[in-house]
């Protein structure tokens, strides 16, 4: 277990206040302007050291990213962006970040702006987070009270303006370049790459994306320097990072633990154990509903960290880890998850809107056990149809889940499911239909 | 994303109280000289607060011309979002999380709930017309599942019994403590925390 010294929330369950008082006690805004004039190269280079990698779900890492904007400011400003759009299912942790350790996240846009070259400095939050964004509002108007952000921040001679601006209900809008589109007033529809935002983003600008945890660590990476922040976990796959632990446990709960835990340790350990007991457990998905789901066997001694998850056909996505028990109807629980990504497909790309809610439709036939044999294997067909044929990740975080239910439950699904096929009575169906149009 | 029925009873006129136009010139500012359009969302914000929870067609009129952009263009981005209500769903309108974290600790009792107190059919309003209520897709609080959505506030840690209480809370005009409902601490594991005890105790 993480040693309560190494945790960087350390006010994770508001224990303390998310004042500016009680943050500086919490040695937030200590010395922030020695750090600033430590110089560009660094700031970035420290955070190289550190091994960070992107807390929003793709896992890239920060330091790199950062040295994508360009070294010097040409005739168009630079932006940084803060995706603080958290809608994955399962994932509830930029919440607390931005409710009680509110300092943390607004030092860090300092920081990182400076590295970037940024002086205007973007929240992108959720809009049903209206009372997270009214709690980080406060905390920003703290900070230029106290000339910590602004005009000359810290005393540091970088100017930096903060200003939040709130999504409306489009978990598309997580999508990086959905949420620029969403920032200059459009629709979220996710653009094309190359170019990438780091050299056209914002208004065309250079412009760096990261979510609230990646940035909320920074400072902390900073001042107890990157070598301590890679001690933790391994190689590639350092630090800490907050878990959601929800679902059928007995203590659903946000818990900051270090990479590369043992899943069974976070769910036994900090969530109270599976409800019912360990041999209850069905399945969990482990990094947000994007993420395939493992069943009990994987979960026995799987460690969380990026690489490991990846090598067991998920991912550590968001660290939102939902434990499903065997009380549930695992075909009904992916069906609701489809039911999801059809309601949040934004429809620019076809396999992904025609697609998502396909699935949909099958599962849902699949769980009352109204769906032919065929279809099993259909349905994998049409996930691998979505899957890298849509502008965004959205395509697979739809259809992931899905093909891992498919990989560990096919046999339950095929068991429920064993009618002759609609093809078999009527020959003039191609073979790619939704059958579900047809009488029964 | 889904399908939003726009009402067919709209108010003939519609502008900024003194206070929203003073708020929303600005908002204008947050964003870059050229670049007003960016504030469309929360000016939208600002109509539906304004207006009772959900924007007439006459508001998104009013905000084009405001933002100088088309009409087309505000029509766009309010029938995209989904928190963008485009027909009355009264004075308080609840949400109800139902994707899978929530759903596999029983929002559906809290869906069922609804359908008693307040009307049969989702987006329905209530038949005093004070509140209406909606199945919605995950709201970020998934370790205090299962919870709702009362306009900005939510509600936490729920089951039937309560859900009902504050429903009924509610429409007797009192306003229920937001946060959660078994009484525990944010989103700290309850009664078998592990971590941070010194502060805690502190």
């Amino acid at each position: 277990m993480l040693k309560d010294e190494d945790r960087i929330f350390t006010n994770l369950y508001n224990d303390q206040g998310a004042d500016i008082v009680s943050a500086q006690k919490r040695s937030d805004w200590k010395d922030t302007h020695e750090i600033i004039n430590k110089g560009k190269e660094w700031i970035i280079s420290e955070v190289k050291l550190s091994e960070l990698r992107g807390r929003g779900g793709a896992g890239f890492p920060t330091g790199l990213k950062w040295s994508f904007a360009p070294k010097e400011v040409g005739s168009k400003p630079h932006y940084l962006v803060i995706n603080a759009d958290e809608s994955e299912p399962g994932t509830c942790k930029d919440r607390d970040i931005m409710r009680f350790e509110p300092h943390k996240l607004i030092e860090g846009c300092l920081l990182a702006s400076y590295a970037v070259s940024a002086h205007k400095c973007y929240i992108y939050i959720r809009g049903e987070y209206a009372n997270e964004g009214k709690k980080l509002q406060n905390a920003i108007n703290e900070a230029y009270e106290k000339k910590l952000i602004g005009k000359n921040s810290c005393n540091s001679g970088w100017d930096l303006d903060i200003y939040i601006h709130y999504g409306a209900g489009a978990y598309i809008c997580g999508e990086e370049t959905a949420l620029l589109e969403s920032l200059e007033g459009k629709k979220g529809l996710p653009r094309l790459k190359p170019p990438f935002p780091a050299l056209i983003g914002l208004y065309g600008c250079p412009t760096i994306i990261n979510n609230v945890e990646t940035i909320a660590v920074i400072p902390t990476i900073l001042r107890r320097g990157g070598k301590w922040f890679a001690s933790l976990g391994r190689p590639k796959n350092t630090g800490s990072k907050i878990y959601c632990i929800s679902g059928n446990v007995n203590n659903p709960c946000n818990v900051e633990e270090e990479m590369g835990i043992p899943l069974k340790d976070l769910i036994e350990k900090h969530a109270g154990g599976v409800v019912g007991g360990w041999d209850n457990l069905k399945a969990v998905i482990p990094g947000g509903s994007s993420m395939p789901l493992i069943p009990k066997q994987i979960c026995e001694n799987i460690k969380m960290d990026f690489d490991e998850c990846v090598e067991n056909k998920t991912g550590l996505g968001t660290a939102g880890i939902v434990v499903i028990n065997k009380d549930q109807d695992i075909i009904k629980c992916m069906a609701r998850i489809a039911r999801f990504y059809k309601h949040e497909s934004c429809g620019q790309c076809t396999p992904c809107r025609e697609g998502s809610g396909w699935m949909w439709r099958m599962l849902e036939r699949m769980a009352r056990g109204e769906a032919s044999r065929d279809e099993v294997d259909m349905l994998m067909d049409v996930t691998k149809q979505i899957e890298g044929h849509t502008i965004c990740a959205f395509g697979e975080g739809s259809a992931w889940p899905v093909q891992g239910l498919l990989r560990h439950f096919k046999k339950e699904v095929a068991k429920r499911n064993n009618f002759n096929p609609l093809v078999d009575r009527n020959k003039n169906i191609p073979y790619l239909v939704d059958q579900h149009l047809l009488e029964k | 994303m889904s399908i939003k029925k726009v009402s067919k009873e709209q108010p003939l006129s519609f502008e900024f109280s003194k206070k929203n136009l003073e708020e929303a010139n600005k908002i204008i500012k947050n964003y870059p000289d050229g670049k007003q359009q960016s504030a469309v969302m929360s000016l939208l914000y600002l109509a539906q607060k304004q207006n009772e929870n959900w924007i007439p067609l006459e508001a998104m009129k009013y905000i084009a011309k405001f933002l100088s952009m088309p009409y087309i263009k505000v029509y766009e981005v309010a029938t995209f979002y989904s928190m963008y209500n485009l027909s009355p769903v009264g004075k308080y309108f609840l949400q109800i999380c139902t994707t899978t974290p929530c759903m596999i600790r029983g929002a559906y009792d809290l869906v069922n709930v609804c359908k008693k107190k307040i009307s049969k059919n989702e987006k329905e309003l209530s038949k005093d017309e004070t509140c209406s209520w909606m199945e919605v897709e995950c709201l970020g609080a998934c370790i205090n599942a299962p919870m709702m959505q009362i306009n900005d506030d939510y509600y936490e840690d729920l089951d039937e019994e309560k859900t009902e209480k504050i429903i009924t809370q509610i429409q007797n005009g009192e306003k229920p403590l937001r946060g959660s409902y078994r009484g525990r601490k944010n989103s700290e594991p309850e009664n078998n925390r592990k971590t941070l005890l010194n502060i805690k105790n502190a």
